[in-house]
């Protein structure tokens, strides 16, 4: 178990490497030049010289050779300094832990609703196949799946937000500051980023307890004169958490995608409106850092997804 | 020995695309107290929906449509499904072990959760009760150092050992009947001998009784005090074990005897029965036998499925209008 978690972990360390190597190169081989862009949206816009431009250059070291760049970036990152964002004059890392907080609490918030959700919705629809309940479950989950992110939120905002006035149409509050701002503002935002997942989880966990009921094991649990509720809690909810953990794994990467379209749209200051807007401003540094950040999100996500596993499904071993 | 369990006239449905599947059309039988009964046939033709239909265990499209079981003075087909009642019946009074040891026990919990629980479930007992017990039902079916290995997960274990453990499970609460469906079926033939002696000690120990189904004839004749014979979802023939063998009296049975491998004649063909068991949708209003049959007389082209009659031997009964003793070259291997 333990030199299991050693090798994924050197394992990871090889995949952050790749991307790493990945986005430095494929961001500076985008046409345009940061501080062109930076030049033209500052305030001393039209005033500064050739000279001093070339002069922040040297500073961010964008004169130098790609390789040095990459191997001064490296060198960087092993002291835990991430750079000084060319767009917004900032260390990187202090605009990523303003940034991420909102971006986590939006993930969890969203998470810690969709999985529960789908999974209820796709357990009774299995248990109550061919029923009304299954019906709703199922179409639900088609339209979950098939509905575009951005044209939900901007149509929430319309309704919701527009017509009726019920619920800020943007903005990001700090649960700390203002509880009940907070969680209104979350609601429009983590129903976008939830949807996608409580459908494609109820469809999985449906099929998955489907596939369980009628194995013999289960039928061996009522042959005991268990009640529904004993043989469902114990034989069969257990047994189709399995591929469900797997959904789970990749969901969470999905969830921290989805909140790139999500945070621009509501207008939330997250990782993933920060990766946007360092994009428009080809941010190298940013980019780089927020890219490498999620990918080890995923990846430490991934490694206690194959984790826990085991302890859904005694068969597996780590060796 | 008094009466323990009988079903009379149980009919069990399944509706398919095809039309209704009658799996169980009417079969009737009767289980005594510490008696051992078989129940043989062919696969599908309906011995193991029977005993389903006993612990309520069809489900949907199937459906007991009809009939009677009844045990210790209760019809249980009047009971729910799933209710208190029929509860407390399955697992506690009347336990099964099913053909598949491999598929059968849940590979994500452990034997003592799993034997454990109906024990707490029917008896009562704590869960350090259970544990104790679960532990000495291990050791009684033979599995070595069950204090080590009650911890332990099902794929920690063979199938002729995971069988053990299912009779184990189906006997934790003393149950008045063991049904046991192919419990062998899936087994090599050492371990399937060894089973079948373990079962008959337990419920011989445990005073049960036990229902063996099995489409093996060997299996029964060894261990069988009756035997029912059954055939497209009805008993074709029943009796004592040794009237049927040394005096089988239905076309099907002669056929299923003659079809049988024997070691202690050398250099001897089987005799297999041709054709094909008949599609329970389509079933014909003749004897469902008939078509294979190589004794049909007139009388059985014309005449609707017979019923079951008296022959020679106590409960010796018949579903068929040939008396086959006095038909000519009916060859019966002894």
């Amino acid at each position: 178990m333990v030199s299991y978690i050693i090798r994924r972990l050197l394992w990871g360390f090889v995949i952050v490497t790749l991307v790493s190597l990945i986005v430095f190169f494929a961001i500076r081989l985008l046409p345009g030049d940061p501080l062109l862009i930076f030049m033209a949206q500052s305030q001393e816009m039209g005033t500064m010289s050739l000279e001093q431009i070339e002069a922040l250059r040297a500073e961010y070291g964008l004169d130098k050779p790609i390789m040095v760049q990459y191997v001064n970036w490296v060198k960087d990152l092993m002291r835990g300094d991430l750079g000084l964002s060319i767009h917004y004059r900032e260390n990187v890392g202090k605009l990523m832990l303003e940034r991420l907080p909102v971006t986590l609490h939006l993930s969890l918030v969203s998470l810690a609703i969709s999985l529960p959700l789908g999974i209820l919705a796709g357990l009774a629809a299995a248990l109550r196949r061919g029923t009304w309940i299954d019906n709703v479950v199922v179409v639900g989950s088609y339209i979950g799946i098939a509905i575009p992110v951005f044209w939900l939120g901007y149509m929430l905002i319309l309704i919701f937000g527009l017509r009726l006035g019920w619920l800020p149409i943007a903005g990001y509050t700090s649960p700390f500051e203002n509880f009940w701002l907070s969680t209104r503002q979350l609601i429009m935002p983590v129903f976008c980023n939830s949807i996608a997942g409580i459908a494609g989880m109820a469809r999985q966990m449906r099929s998955s307890v489907l596939e369980v009921a009628n194995q013999d094991y289960v039928r061996t649990a009522w042959s005991k004169g268990l009640t529904e509720k004993a043989v469902v809690l114990r034989h069969i909810l257990k047994n189709s958490m399995i591929p469900i953990v797997t959904i789970l794994g990749m969901s969470i990467g999905g969830i921290f995608g989805g909140s790139v379209i999500i945070e621009n749209i509501f207008a939330i200051p997250g990782m993933g409106r920060l990766l946007v807007n360092s994009i428009f401003a080809q941010d190298y540094v940013v980019i780089q850092a927020s890219t490498l950040i999620m990918a080890c999100i995923i990846i430490a996500s991934n490694l206690l997804v194959d984790i826990s596993y085991g302890w859904f499904d005694p068969r597996i071993r780590y060796d | 020995m008094g009466r323990l369990l009988e079903v009379k006239d149980l009919k069990t449905y399944f509706k398919t695309d095809d039309g209704i599947v009658k799996a169980v059309d009417g079969v009737s039988f009767y289980i005594d107290e510490q008696e051992i009964v078989g129940v043989v046939g062919e696969s599908g033709c309906g011995k193991t929906v029977t005993q389903l239909s006993v612990m309520q265990l069809i489900n949907r499209p199937g459906r007991i449509v009809g009939g009677e079981i009844i045990f210790e003075g209760k019809n249980l087909l009047e009971y729910e499904q799933h209710g208190p009642e029929m509860r407390s019946i399955r697992g506690g009074k009347i336990a099964m072990i099913f053909q598949e040891p491999m598929t059968s026990l849940n590979p994500v919990l452990t034997l003592n959760q799993q034997i454990s629980e109906s024990l707490m479930l029917h008896l009562k007992m704590s869960k350090e009760e259970a544990r104790k017990r679960a532990i000495e039902l291990l050791g009684l079916v033979g599995i070595p150092s069950p204090e080590e290995r009650i911890d332990d997960y099902p794929h920690q274990f063979s199938g002729g050992m995971r069988q053990r453990v299912m009779i184990a499970m189906g006997m934790a609460c003393n149950p008045k009947i063991l049904i046991a469906d192919e419990p062998t079926t899936a087994l090599d033939v050492t371990t399937q001998a060894q089973l079948l002696e373990l079962m008959k000690s337990m419920v011989e120990q445990f005073k049960s009784s036990l229902v063996i189904v099995t489409h093996n004839l060997g299996v029964v004749a060894r261990y069988a005090q009756r035997i029912y014979i059954m055939y497209a979802g009805k008993v074709v023939e029943e009796g004592k074990c040794k009237d049927i063998f040394k005096n089988p009296r239905h076309p099907y049975t002669v056929g299923l005897l003659n079809s049988v491998p024997r070691l202690d004649v050398e250099g001897e063909r089987l005799i297999p029965i041709e054709g094909l068991p008949p599609n329970l949708t389509q079933m014909p209003p003749t004897c469902a036998f008939l078509p294979r049959c190589p004794y049909a007389t007139e009388q059985c082209r014309t005449q609707p499925m017979p019923e079951l009659r008296p022959v020679e031997g106590e409960g010796h009964k018949i579903r068929c209008y040939v008396d086959i003793a006095e038909v000519d070259n009916v060859t019966v291997k002894k």
